[in-house]
């Protein structure tokens, strides 16, 4: 049978990172823009971290670390790196108004180099004496799950988890409770709503869509973050974090811009992702794998023509999503 | 006190068109500076010997030349097969899955059909399969767009994993040998299902390419489905005002769109690289939007754009290379030149000026 | 000085690209008076208002609010002067209820309960009839306005804007309005309402001032004002149309509307069983207030809008068999050979490209001529060229995009096209508006031409003036429903305004 507490913390760890990305891309598209950037920037958010972890690692060698140091470097880091590719992306689209597709991608193409050139050469590039990239001392430290953690089922299924696990929910649902039970919240999805509307409502536009996109990007870069210190042990290696920016996108589309859905549709996608090993395979076809794999997209597809279908006003995207907006057109 | 803007933006009228060259020219000149100072920065090479490095990298050897001008054939082809869809003002971002479809239906038949049929035969059905996929990949956005205004933006990304995830099923249902999970190269020992070779291993993608180049500009510019979709593109209303079926061209064209890509694909598979990876297209579906975009839709300047970024890619590598460094460099360098571009538009299409009463006293 | 000023402007001058909106506006709102803001379509009153409520910021001058020298660099500045502006088009996001609407922009916490309690008690204090719960998509237009007066209330703003508010509503409405307006001025209010009706600056202001071409002409107190006063200040000689009018000879029907209806995207009724038939040879005017169903009944018969019943048949004009055109679309109309042209309301967003220059243009009612795959570019450039001179369009090249040519050149190049195609049937909307007195007339004499050809020219105008002068016939439209077919030369405008506000007022009298 199916072994769904050995299974589920599992998928949670899946989960996680595009929680993070899906909330911080929630944020954005709230604001109206279309940030296609995300994957890089989840890309730029891990590798910040794990320079500064590196550095600091590197610094401490042999001595002991100091916990508190050992993660909020790292932290700090990341953040710092989304918030810079965050910046650029409002930079661009906003102030200079160019189209949100094509700056997207091209900052996924850069994040995505910045990940693998810095992840491929950081060793090189500062002359150190170590393998490879391997911050597993760090990685304990951000792995620090409840206490009970190992205690049982329910310590395996809720407890058991690094703390930037509980973090990614926490914001999630304080994201949630923002959008829909705030002022600044009410005035973001009014942005993204009608940015004209919300501009002769004396909203400052581009604050909000600076602020909302700059704070997405650095939420989403805590899942780049996870993934490496957390789920990947401490070890970078190029490419592994793969097209999970992408299924993030993927998930603000299936929750239809609700960050607490998201909670559990990221377990759920998280699922999607490796339930590949716990199904058994028709015939022994090992290729059915990536039938699996397949899910998260089928579905996010159909949940976006349904949605269309049913023309429900509030399960719409965002109305000014992907246009830039500029006061004194005429 | 209240603050107010600093400066005044306003459109402009239209900008003579040797002075937007020459804004261009300046910007793209800073870029590759400061892609050279990058680049210094990080390896203490001096920028000139980077650009030397970068230069031989992309045109040192005939070898080399031949691949830059295929990688360029196959970018701008992508490219190409974007921009009617674009011009129609639909965000197709599925470029990627749409050559990938192609080579995996250009697959599919080499790997099937390689005993069953003489090669001519074996070559036109793969290309007539991998059109076919191509177009089913950019109907069913296009489908969804016209008939419930579905987000193709959206639609067509996730249409992209699953060309993929299809792509990675079979490729580890045709894995050789078993348990690879890759399937190396196709029909090595017959080359069944190969495109032949004009000259050398370079010509034909590059003429395909350029044939498809001319087509394209004429069609976009002469033909009545390139008045429609100019028309579309400006306002749907326009358009069905002077009866053209926006449904319907939006359907055509972004069959045409995704037929093309795959066709680009097909080359790839049948003419290139004779194998089916899940990275075979290798992002160049992203990059092709972008081209499109800052070529702004003309198929003639995507030649020097494809040119300038595969010169790029393949230079930076070679610098990489050299210093044992990681070859995603080529992609930093890349992001950097494609930053300064897209920031250039901006100084083209508005005016900016320091407001004259800014600090006038109260 | 009696009273203080709420606003003053000094040496107003606003500009875009070349064009200059707005000319070294001097001009004053008095604290507590309701002021009108008269001016013809595109004489600049929003542009200045616009520079009031932070939309736009004035390229030279100063504004004083209560004396005080002030930059509105914002809306927001806007709010916090106490200017409030009622706009046009309104500011509303659609997906919000009415209290998020009106609380919008506001700062501290939110607590919408308290909001909507606020809300309940400025609309009882006024009578207005809204839901604080409902969604904005929901309501109609007067709903949607009422909104927005109620927004600006709930912000306590003492200086109102009003941009022509009156142009969506009924007459019950308007005076409804205009009760609001007295009670706000009797609180100490200052009002500004933007218009272009006279009989309404009469009733309401106390004061007019007038813009012509973005020129500040002067005031006048309204007591001291009547309509042919304010008319010659507006456009600044007497007018007597004198609109040359044939009297129409070979009158046959060639478009006969039976029992049409149709429904928009929401379900909403926007033509009730509409019938009346359209002349050949006779130039059929369509009066009614804004939104009765015009664009609805014009696009209906050009085969862009769906009709849920009813028939719209073609009496070709060589005697041939009648053909029925509802449920054909553009092209199967011009397929069944049916010539019919169509000058759009919207003309850079419907009948025209704007992008396009105007060969570009002429294209769009021949793209799809001659056999083979490839435009035909030859005689759609013959034709720019012989439009360009006949009509005398200034613009640098036939390439030149229409969309940065002036008002009046774009309505010269699709009138141009819209006849050169040789129609039968020739429907026009709001054909002059936004035109100086030059353009209009050209257009007036392009059409009573066609008529004289024996083409059935339709009409669709909102100034009485103009149609009672130009048509024939005037078919009266009110909420969808056909209220009255008259006589244009019997008529007067006080029959037409009551039909204008009346359903059912003895339809189809007069055939």
């Amino acid at each position: 049978m199916f072994d769904f507490v050995s299974f589920f913390p599992r998928a949670v760890m899946q989960g996680i990172p595009l929680l993070f990305g899906s909330t911080g891309e929630i944020l954005t598209e709230k604001s109206g823009n279309l940030n296609l950037g995300i994957p890089g920037i989840m890309y730029v958010g891990g590798i910040s971290g794990v320079i500064g972890s590196f550095f600091y690692e590197q610094a401490t060698k042999g001595s002991a670390m100091n916990g508190f140091l050992a993660v909020m470097i790292p932290i700090l880091c990341s953040l710092l790196g989304s918030l810079l590719m965050g910046l650029l992306y409002c930079f661009l689209t906003v102030t200079l108004r160019a189209n949100q597709n094509v700056t997207g991608l091209a900052m996924t193409t850069f994040g995505v180099g910045v990940g693998n050139f810095f992840g491929g050469s950081l060793i090189k590039l500062t002359g150190s004496e170590v393998p490879s990239i391997a911050l597993s001392n760090t990685s304990l430290f951000f792995k620090v799950g409840l206490p009970g953690g190992n205690a049982g089922w329910f310590g395996q299924l809720f407890l058991s988890y690094g703390f930037l696990a509980y973090v990614a929910i926490i914001i999630a649902l304080g994201a949630s409770y923002f959008l829909n039970h705030t002022r600044p919240g009410l005035h973001l999805r009014a942005v993204g709503e009608s940015a004209s509307t919300a501009d002769a409502a004396g909203i400052n536009v581009t604050k909000y869509k600076y602020l909302a996109t700059c704070i997405g990007s650095m939420i989403a870069g805590l899942g780049g973050l996870y993934y490496v210190m957390d789920y990947a042990n401490g070890v970078w290696s190029n490419n592994a974090f793969g097209d999970r920016g992408w299924l993030a996108i993927a998930l603000v589309i299936f929750t239809i811009w609700r960050p607490n859905v998201s909670i559990l549709a990221s377990i759920l996608f998280g699922g999607l992702y490796i339930i590949n090993i716990y199904l058994p395979t028709p015939g022994g076809q090992m290729a059915v794998k990536e039938l699996y794999k397949m899910l998260p997209y089928v579905i996010t597809l159909l949940v976006l023509i349904v949605v269309s279908l049913r023309k429900k006003r509030e399960d719409q995207p965002p109305a000014f999503l992907g246009l830039s907006y500029f006061r004194e057109e005429r | 006190m209240r603050k107010q803007s600093l400066f005044h933006i306003s459109k402009r009228d239209t900008l003579p068109l040797g002075k937007a060259l020459l804004i261009r020219g300046g910007i793209l000149l800073l870029a590759l500076v400061f892609c050279g100072l990058v680049t210094t920065l990080l390896t203490g090479q001096n920028p000139i010997s980077v650009y030397g490095t970068i230069l031989s990298g992309a045109f040192g050897t005939s070898r080399r030349i031949g691949v830059t001008a295929r990688s360029v054939a196959i970018l701008l082809g992508i490219s190409l097969a974007v921009t009617p869809a674009f011009k129609m003002r639909f965000w197709n971002i599925g470029a990627e899955g749409q050559t990938l479809i192609g080579c995996l239906a250009t697959t599919a038949c080499m790997i099937t059909l390689e005993d069953k049929l003489p090669n001519a035969a074996l070559i036109i059905v793969s290309l007539i399969a991998a059109l076919l996929a191509g177009a089913l990949w950019g109907f069913l956005p296009a489908f969804f767009k016209a008939k419930w205004n579905t987000n193709e933006t959206l639609f067509t990304l996730m249409m992209n994993y699953i060309a993929m995830q299809l792509a990675s099923f079979f490729i580890i249902v045709w894995e050789v040998p078993k348990g690879a999970g890759k399937i190396g190269i196709i029909n090595q020992s017959t080359r069944a299902g190969w495109l032949p070779e004009i000259g050398n291993a370079y010509m034909l993608p590059i003429l395909i390419v350029a044939i498809m180049t001319g087509f394209m500009y004429i069609y976009l510019t002469y033909s009545k489905h390139g008045y429609e979709i100019a028309v579309v593109g400006e306002s749907q209303r326009t358009a069905s005002y002077a009866g053209i079926k926006v449904d319907r061209v939006i359907i055509r064209t972004m069959v045409l769109s995704g037929a093309l890509c795959a066709l680009m694909g097909f080359l790839l598979t049948s003419g290139v690289d004779h194998t089916l990876t899940t990275t075979i297209v290798d992002s160049r579906g992203f990059t092709a939007v972008m081209v499109s975009w800052m070529s702004k839709f003309n198929p003639f300047i995507m030649i020097a754009s494809s040119l300038l970024l595969v010169t790029m890619d393949r230079g930076a590598s070679e610098v990489a290379s050299a210093l044992s460094l990681n070859h995603s460099f080529a992609d930093i360098l890349t992001g950097i030149i494609l930053f300064f571009i897209i920031a250039t538009e901006f100084f083209i299409t508005y005016k900016v000026t320091l407001r004259k009463n800014s600090k006038k006293e109260a | 000085m009696e009273n203080k000023c709420a606003i003053k402007m000094e040496n107003i001058t606003k500009r875009f690209g070349s064009v200059v909106a707005n000319n070294a506006i001097n001009m004053e709102l008095r604290e507590g008076e309701i002021l009108s803001l008269l001016g013809e379509n595109g004489s600049g009153k929003t542009t200045l208002m616009n520079m009031l409520s932070g939309i736009y910021f004035p390229d030279e001058g100063q504004i004083y609010i209560h004396d005080k020298p002030v930059t509105i660099a914002s809306p927001k500045d806007a709010f916090d002067l106490g200017i409030g502006m009622i706009h046009q088009h309104f500011k509303l996001v659609d997906l919000f209820t009415a209290t998020e609407n009106i609380i919008l922009g506001l700062e501290g916490k939110l607590d919408l309960n308290n909001a909507r309690k606020k809300v309940q008690e400025i609309c009882d204090r006024y009578g207005f009839d809204i839901d604080p719960d409902m969604k904005i998509y929901d309501m109609s237009v007067s709903q949607k306005q009422t909104v927005e007066i109620v927004k600006v209330l709930y912000r306590g703003a003492d200086i109102l804007i009003l941009d022509e508010p009156t142009a969506v509503l009924t007459p019950q409405e308007t005076e409804k309005l205009f009760a609001v307006m007295r009670n706000m001025k009797a609180d100490g209010k200052s009002l500004i309402i933007i218009t272009h009706k006279l009989h309404e600056v009469l009733e309401v202001s106390d004061r007019v001032a007038v813009l012509r071409k973005g020129e500040y002409i002067g005031d006048v107190m309204t007591k001291d004002a009547d309509q042919q006063s304010l008319t010659d200040m507006m456009v600044g000689h007497s007018v007597t149309l004198n609109i040359d009018r044939p009297m129409p000879v070979n009158v046959t029907p060639r478009l006969k509307l039976e029992g049409l209806t149709v429904f928009d995207e929401l379900g909403v009724k926007r033509l009730d069983n509409v019938s009346f038939t359209i002349n050949a040879g006779e130039v059929l005017g369509v009066a009614g207030v804004a939104g009765s169903g015009q664009r609805e009944l014009l696009e209906s018969i050009a085969g862009l809008y769906p009709i849920t019943s009813g028939s719209v048949t073609f009496y070709p004009p060589e005697g041939d068999t009648p053909q029925e055109m509802a449920g054909k679309d553009p092209m199967d109309i011009r397929r069944a050979g049916i010539a019919m042209s169509f000058v759009p309301e919207d003309r850079l967003g419907m009948g025209l490209v704007g992008s396009m220059g105007m060969t570009g243009n002429m294209m769009l009612r021949s793209w799809r001529k001659g056999k083979g795959v490839f435009l035909n570019r030859k005689d759609p450039e013959a034709l720019a060229q012989r439009i360009w001179q006949e009509l005398e369009v200034v613009t640098p090249s036939t390439n030149f995009p229409v969309r940065r040519m002036s008002g009046g050149n774009v309505q010269k190049v699709l009138v141009g096209r819209e006849i050169a195609q040789q129609p039968s049937v020739l429907m026009t909307a709001y054909a002059v508006r936004g035109l100086d007195i030059n353009t209009s007339y050209t257009i007036y004499n392009l059409l009573t031409e066609q008529k004289m050809k024996g083409v059935a020219v339709v009409y669709v105008g909102e100034d009485l003036d103009v149609l009672l002068e130009l048509c024939d016939r005037i078919v009266v439209l009110c909420g969808g429903q056909v209220s009255g077919v008259v006589d244009a030369r019997t008529t007067n405008k006080l029959e037409v305004g009551a039909l204008m506000t009346r359903v059912g007022g003895g339809a189809a009298e007069n055939a």
